[in-house]
């Protein structure tokens, strides 16, 4: 244990959560470091959103202990924890109005001056000039943007946000993933993120922890879980999981296990192409050829058996050049160090 | 949806004659109220307001006026509180045989007034020793106007969800703030159409309070049937039934206009 432990901003000890006969968290133990931008990413029904119910208070755990800043909160209703959260259906007062609405946690608390505060939150967002208006009135993105101000006009601890882009379309989240890492690094809250979608977690977090089955799988910055990843449910979740085992990985690695090697590291050679100093190859038939605008995706079929699938960026080729080698031989070549064991 | 020029004119017909057999009748009575003929003869010989001053100087209409509000007032205050918390236990909450409790409040509205009216009667009178009189009267009309309540503020309910009453703990109001600034003003509307409702069915209602009045109390709708065959008095009734249309239309129409609003939410 690290001696600066209390300084976590969320400390999850043996957290378990049933409904029922489903238990839907079955044992996370988690640390959150203060001012941390942190993903938690899985597939639905992975426990992610019900984890992040149990920080809020919204749920109380079967078991195990939730801390806030090093206090235990695991019995504390959701009015007397220091977090926020930007709800996935956004779930902004419709009977209020926008500035009302970011004003309300200031107005319970009954903190002083909160007008200005709200309208200051509101221009952070910018969202200056829409103060008069009904949710009913905005866009989604407005909506979103309201509950992101409504929750950090509060100044909390951990600010919690569940999918809160999911409701977007694809444009908008690429601006609002950018503006809320901007957002975040301005504040210096801690955010505690939900999101199912795997890029969105890699681009925006300090650091992922990936769920399944209401577990964690693992917990690292987004490049080692994108690289390194530990399990092969994370090789699939996480990227395109491109599994060497068994038969193939004796013939291909001269080795027992399963090994992981992401797309973009596979260069597609000629297959009489020699092979370098600590390389590996792999020999196969072309079976599909995907042209994706920036890059072309070829899927092989090995002839020790299995399927790989290489990224190659168009750097040279056109569309006409690389369907041509659909049906072809070729040779996959990687780099040693590229290649992970998987539990 | 495209209609052939035929069918549109005969939906029309059949939506005009629908809404004639109900409303031309209601049209008669209230030109009778201005009718100078003491025999209602029709059409019209001409106009006058004297039974509308004579039905305002009736100090049995105005007493019978008088009950039927207070019973109207107090069937919908117990149907209000009864109503929306049935409504919130029903609809926030898991418990067993949720779905009987259900069906058992809302059965009342459904069962003949005649058979509500013996069994009250037979339950205030033999078995509870209560004398019958304006409270059983409004113990009576609150049975089914429970359910008007209990409709409306369930429904509304179910459209709301928990998640703006989970935003408002989650911005540190407690649990009585959240009703107060939350979820009782989200209620409101659905708690006045209820009320209304529950306020017109008890005005008109004659057969529960016919068992349950016993012989000193009298409602408007008691009064009307006591005179309606009395020659001297009929005029005076025409003048109340007149009245009571535009009473019981009012509130049925700011219910509509209420719930109309509310769903823009």
């Amino acid at each position: 244990m690290f001696k600066f432990m209390a300084d976590q901003a969320v400390a999850l000890r043996g957290l378990r959560k049933s409904f029922g006969s489903v238990e839907a968290v079955a044992g996370v133990d988690l640390d959150v470091a203060d001012g941390e931008f942190f993903a938690m990413l899985g597939p639905s029904g992975s426990g992610k959103t019900t984890v992040l119910r149990l920080i809020a208070g919204f749920e109380t755990p079967t078991a195990g202990t939730v801390e806030l800043g090093g206090r235990d909160v695991t019995r504390l209703a959701p009015f007397e924890r220091d977090v926020n959260t930007v709800f996935q259906d956004y779930a902004l007062f419709p009977h209020m109005s926008v500035l009302e609405n970011v004003e309300y946690g200031l107005r319970v608390k009954k903190v002083p001056n909160r007008r200005e505060r709200a309208l200051e939150a509101l221009a952070s967002v910018r969202l200056e000039g829409f103060e008069k208006r009904r949710p009913a009135q905005l866009s989604g993105g407005q909506r979103q943007r309201v509950a992101l101000a409504r929750a950090l006009v509060n100044r909390p601890r951990v600010l919690l946000l569940d999918e809160p882009l999911g409701a977007l379309d694809l444009k908008l989240r690429e601006e609002m993933q950018v503006e809320l890492k901007a957002i975040q690094r301005e504040v210096g809250i801690t955010f505690v993120f939900v999101t199912h979608d795997q890029e969105e977690a890699l681009t925006m977090s300090d650091r992922v922890a990936v769920f399944n089955a209401g577990r964690i799988e693992q917990i690292g910055s987004p490049a080692e879980v994108y690289e390194r990843p530990a399990s092969a449910f994370v090789a699939g979740f996480v990227g395109t999981s491109n599994l060497i085992s068994g038969a193939a990985a004796q013939a291909v690695l001269g080795k027992e296990g399963t090994f992981s090697v992401r797309p973009e590291k596979l260069r597609v050679a000629a297959p009489e192409e020699p092979v370098g100093d600590g390389e590996h190859s792999a020999t196969g038939l072309v079976s599909e050829v995907v042209y994706a605008g920036p890059a072309t995706r070829f899927v092989v079929d090995l002839d020790a058996g299995g399927r790989l699938i290489a990224l190659q960026q168009n750097l040279q080729v056109s569309s006409m050049d690389v369907m041509g080698l659909r049906g072809t031989r070729v040779r996959l070549v990687w780099h040693r160090r590229h290649e992970f064991a998987i539990v | 949806m495209n209609l052939s020029r035929t069918a549109r004119a005969a939906l029309w017909t059949a939506l005009g004659a629908g809404l004639a057999v109900i409303y031309l009748p209601l049209a008669v009575v209230v030109v009778n109220s201005f009718n100078a003929d003491r025999t209602f003869g029709w059409p019209p010989p001409g106009l006058t307001l004297d039974w509308w001053g004579a039905a305002w100087r009736s100090t049995g209409m105005r007493e019978a006026l008088w009950t039927s509000v207070q019973a109207a007032l107090g069937a919908t205050a117990i149907a209000l509180l009864l109503g929306t918390m049935a409504a919130f236990a029903v609809q926030r909450y898991a418990f067993f045989g949720r779905q009987t409790v259900s069906l058992l409040i809302v059965l009342p509205i459904a069962l003949p007034g005649i058979v509500t009216g013996i069994a009250l009667s037979n339950t205030f009178h033999s078995v509870l020793g209560v004398p019958l009189g304006l409270f059983t009267v409004i113990v009576g009309h609150a049975t089914f106007c429970v359910v008007t309540v209990y409709n409306n503020v369930l429904a509304r309910l179910r459209r709301l969800g928990v998640s703006i009453e989970e935003a408002s703990a989650d911005l540190g109001a407690d649990t009585f703030t959240t009703f107060r600034l939350v979820t009782f003003p989200m209620m409101r509307s659905a708690l006045l159409a209820g009320g209304l409702l529950s306020f017109a069915l008890s005005f008109d209602e004659i057969i529960v309070t016919t068992f349950t009045a016993g012989a000193g109390v009298r409602t408007l709708p008691i009064w009307i049937f006591e005179n309606l065959f009395r020659p001297n008095q009929a005029p005076v009734v025409n003048v109340v039934a007149a009245a009571l249309i535009v009473l019981s239309v009012l509130p049925i129409w700011l219910a509509q206009r209420i719930t109309g609003e509310a769903s823009r939410y």
